[in-house]
């Protein structure tokens, strides 16, 4: 049945894994683009990567931020999303290049994975940094030392790996390796810190931004980004976009725009399911 | 009986309640305030309010039935030239199609026959009353026709494609049908019920609609082209434009679209009950002075604004807005500045904005819309405090399709040329209609071009007449 969930596993503290059944997404879908799900007939229309295809359905990992994701995430297998569109936005452009830096963090990690594997495809070697907050954040790991030809993690408070911020695992990449050409998904911020540093080594870099988005096919603009002093729509201009030339600031202010809104949806929902911790 | 001068009135919410609620302005008339209305009609021999129906409805026919009161006769004359009637009834612009050329409206200090009023009465009627809709039974043709768009244009080509035997398949990328009927035109003027029930009508003439599903992204165009015999294209005008002035990205910042998409579609106006959120402000600023204005200053001010001023750099005689939908938003309360043009939204510093600076303007020489071109007054600057803009000022060819379709002519404002009579595109057995065609223009515009599409995709099919040849 269209848009069951076949199978949902967690990868992390409020981090879930879906396998979702769509044939047409699972034909027609190519590494960095993204669906627009909506969970039920009251609910928001959101942005969500993918992160792997099968032969009929689709993979996507969802973390639970605000009332919509963590409805998601409350959702249990065979359950049915009311309504999956996709796959939306551009492709990555993906080539050989040689030497490719992969920078994740958070969920970001897993829309990465299909642009390393058809990166791998392509005969490029992988140079991979992955970052979160602790040990457990740090998601799909086995997955990519399975295809990364040199992996670096980087944890806040250093239970794993490095102890650090990913950027700091992107100097000692480029001390090693001569880099092509570079992608960074995660949270803007560190998308926004990671194109700084690339600016500052004179690397190529891909962001995928997730700005909020509406109907996500270029109707309504609310996903509208300023790149290179141009305006566009990151959902059929992007989501990939040069990193360096991405007004960061004006991306997170605008990502905050329905803080209040947000608060107040996730308090109502808390007051109706009790915590959410456990998740 | 000499008829009255004036048409019956149409009673509605009195505007200090409505502009509290989202519920329909406009009531509809009775069985009797329709025959009354009715008998206004002189049944005259020339009728030219069917020419000026892009549809060409038999309105005398209608009418005449309504008069004897025979309103399950009066349905079935308007559908089979309208197949989405209610929908017709509320947002046409009569006052500029049928009930111009109206001959009662030719009598001095006469108004025409309320026409739109009266096809609103017969499709309500036939909804409320008539629970077995039987559906005439056709030939099946053994072919088939893809309509990329549940738009009026692509539904009103389904529905006349599915009654002349085609097997109908829709591709729509919304997950709701009704392209701009559910997206854009607002709750109070077209309730979704309405939208709801009219597409149930052309479902039930066997067409299929698949939702989510965005052509040239999950169904391939090549797919498209071996798997149907012809294909329609009606996918809109979607995109928003911007007048791309400092501070477009400020927060509080929306396109109209955006704005009504959240509010209508994602139904934000019962948000949090709904998920979508919508911005409430209390100083709303909405530029433009069309029907999609009008639609975005009314929603805000239902959403609790206190104050919302629409600028318009032209004046009043020269604003496309429906007269009607122009003196209902004065009744609510709306202001109008005229010949007023932002120059830039003001920000806070947070990125929130506080204001719009604006500059008066002038009428000058006739542009190429004939309209007299606004030109900006020096040293005339000022500000208008706002918490919240809305910009509605028109929209552009949707490129999500287009740049999928290799091979189909576009012309210089992106969109898709079509021969004027067969709305055949240059490539081989595809045809379009709608704003993607003409740019932004009316429901009723789009239907017809749907109707005239499907009246030329089935000579195409039946082998009848080639545009290609």
């Amino acid at each position: 049945m269209k848009n069951r969930i076949i199978k949902k596993s967690r990868l992390a503290p409020q981090v879930y894994d879906f396998v979702i059944e769509n044939e047409q997404i699972a034909a027609k879908a190519r590494p960095g683009q993204f669906i627009v799900a909506r969970a039920h007939e009251k609910g928001e229309r959101i942005p969500l990567t993918i992160a792997d295809l099968y032969k009929d359905s689709f993979r996507m990992v969802v973390r639970g931020v605000g009332k919509t994701t963590y409805e998601l995430c409350m959702m249990n297998e065979n359950d049915v999303l009311s309504d999956v569109t996709g796959p939306l936005g551009n492709p990555s452009e993906i080539a050989y290049f040689g030497n490719v830096m992969l920078v994740g963090g958070g969920v970001g990690i897993a829309t990465l994975l299909p642009i390393a594997k058809e990166l791998k495809k392509h005969g490029n070697k992988l140079h991979v940094i992955l970052g979160g907050r602790s040990k457990e954040y740090v998601i799909m790991l086995d997955e990519f030392e399975k295809i990364a030809d040199e992996l670096i993690i980087t944890t806040d408070d250093g239970s794993f790996g490095i102890k650090g911020v990913v950027t700091d695992g992107m100097d000692l990449v480029m001390n090693k390796s001569k880099i092509e050409v570079a992608w960074a998904v995660g949270p803007t911020i560190m998308m926004k810190f990671c194109s700084l540093k690339a600016k500052e080594l004179g690397l190529k870099i891909w962001v995928s931004l997730n700005p909020i988005m509406v109907d996500g096919t270029g109707m309504c603009g609310a996903c509208r980004v300023t790149v290179d002093g141009q305006l566009k729509f990151a959902c059929v201009d992007g989501p990939e976009f040069d990193g360096t030339k991405v007004d960061w600031d004006e991306l997170l202010v605008r990502l905050s725009q329905y803080r209040d809104e947000e608060e107040l949806s996730l308090r109502k929902f808390k007051e109706s399911v009790g915590d959410l911790s456990w998740l | 009986m000499k008829p009255t001068l004036k048409k019956t009135p149409m009673p509605e919410q009195e505007p200090q309640h409505r502009v509290k609620n989202f519920f329909e302005v406009a009531l509809g008339y009775s069985e009797e305030q329709a025959v009354t209305e009715a008998k206004r009609c002189l049944q005259c021999p020339a009728h030219p309010c069917v020419s000026g129906c892009p549809v060409g409805i038999d309105i005398p026919g209608f009418i005449k039935k309504i008069k004897e009161r025979d309103f399950k006769e009066s349905a079935r004359i308007l559908k089979k030239y309208n197949n989405l009637p209610a929908i017709c009834g509320r947002v046409c612009p009569q006052e500029v199609q049928c009930e111009e050329r109206c001959v009662v409206g030719k009598i001095p200090g006469s108004e025409p026959v309320a026409i739109g009023r009266l096809e609103r009465f017969v499709a309500d009627w036939e909804a409320d009353n008539v629970k077995e809709r039987t559906v005439d039974p056709t030939v099946p043709k053994g072919k088939k026709v893809a309509v990329v768009g549940s738009g009026p244009a692509g539904l009103t080509a389904a529905a006349d494609l599915a009654k002349m035997g085609y097997s109908v398949d829709v591709f729509e990328t919304l997950h709701k049908p009704g392209g701009v009927l559910v997206y854009g035109i607002p709750e109070f003027r077209l309730p979704k019920s309405i939208v709801e029930r009219e597409v149930k009508y052309v479902e039930s003439l066997s067409v299929k609609i698949h939702l989510n599903t965005p052509v040239g992204k999950s169904i391939s165009v090549d797919e498209l082209l071996k798997d149907y015999d012809a294909i329609f294209i009606g996918v809109g005008a979607g995109t928003p434009k911007f007048m791309k002035i400092p501070g477009t990205n400020l927060n509080g910042v929306y396109s109209a679209n955006e704005f009504l998409t959240r509010v209508n579609l994602m139904k934000a106006y019962l948000f949090p009950e709904y998920d979508t959120p919508v911005k409430k402000g209390n100083n709303i600023v909405v530029v433009g002075g069309g029907n999609v204005a009008m639609d975005a200053a009314r929603s805000a001010l239902r959403l609790g604004a206190k104050s919302v001023v629409v600028v318009y750099r032209r004046t009043e005689q020269e604003m496309p807005a429906r007269r009607e939908e122009y003196l209902h938003a004065v009744e609510e309360g709306i202001r109008f500045r005229w010949l007023t043009q932002p120059l830039r939204y003001i920000g806070d510093e947070k990125g929130k904005v506080i204001g719009v600076e604006c500059i008066s303007m002038e009428l000058g020489e006739p542009d190429e819309s004939g309209r007299r071109r606004p030109i900006p007054i020096e040293d005339s600057r000022f500000v208008i405090e706002a918490d919240m803009v809305i910009e509605a000022i028109g929209t552009d060819a949707n490129r999500f399709l287009l740049s999928q379709f290799k091979g189909l002519s576009l012309n210089k404002y992106g969109y898709i040329v079509v021969d004027s009579e067969t709305y055949a595109t240059t490539l081989r057995k595809v045809f379009a209609g709608g704003d993607i065609v003409t740019g932004a223009a009316t429901v009723i515009e789009a239907m017809g071009a749907g109707k005239k599409a499907a009246f030329w995709i089935d000579r195409f099919l039946s082998g009848e007449y080639d545009p290609w040849r």
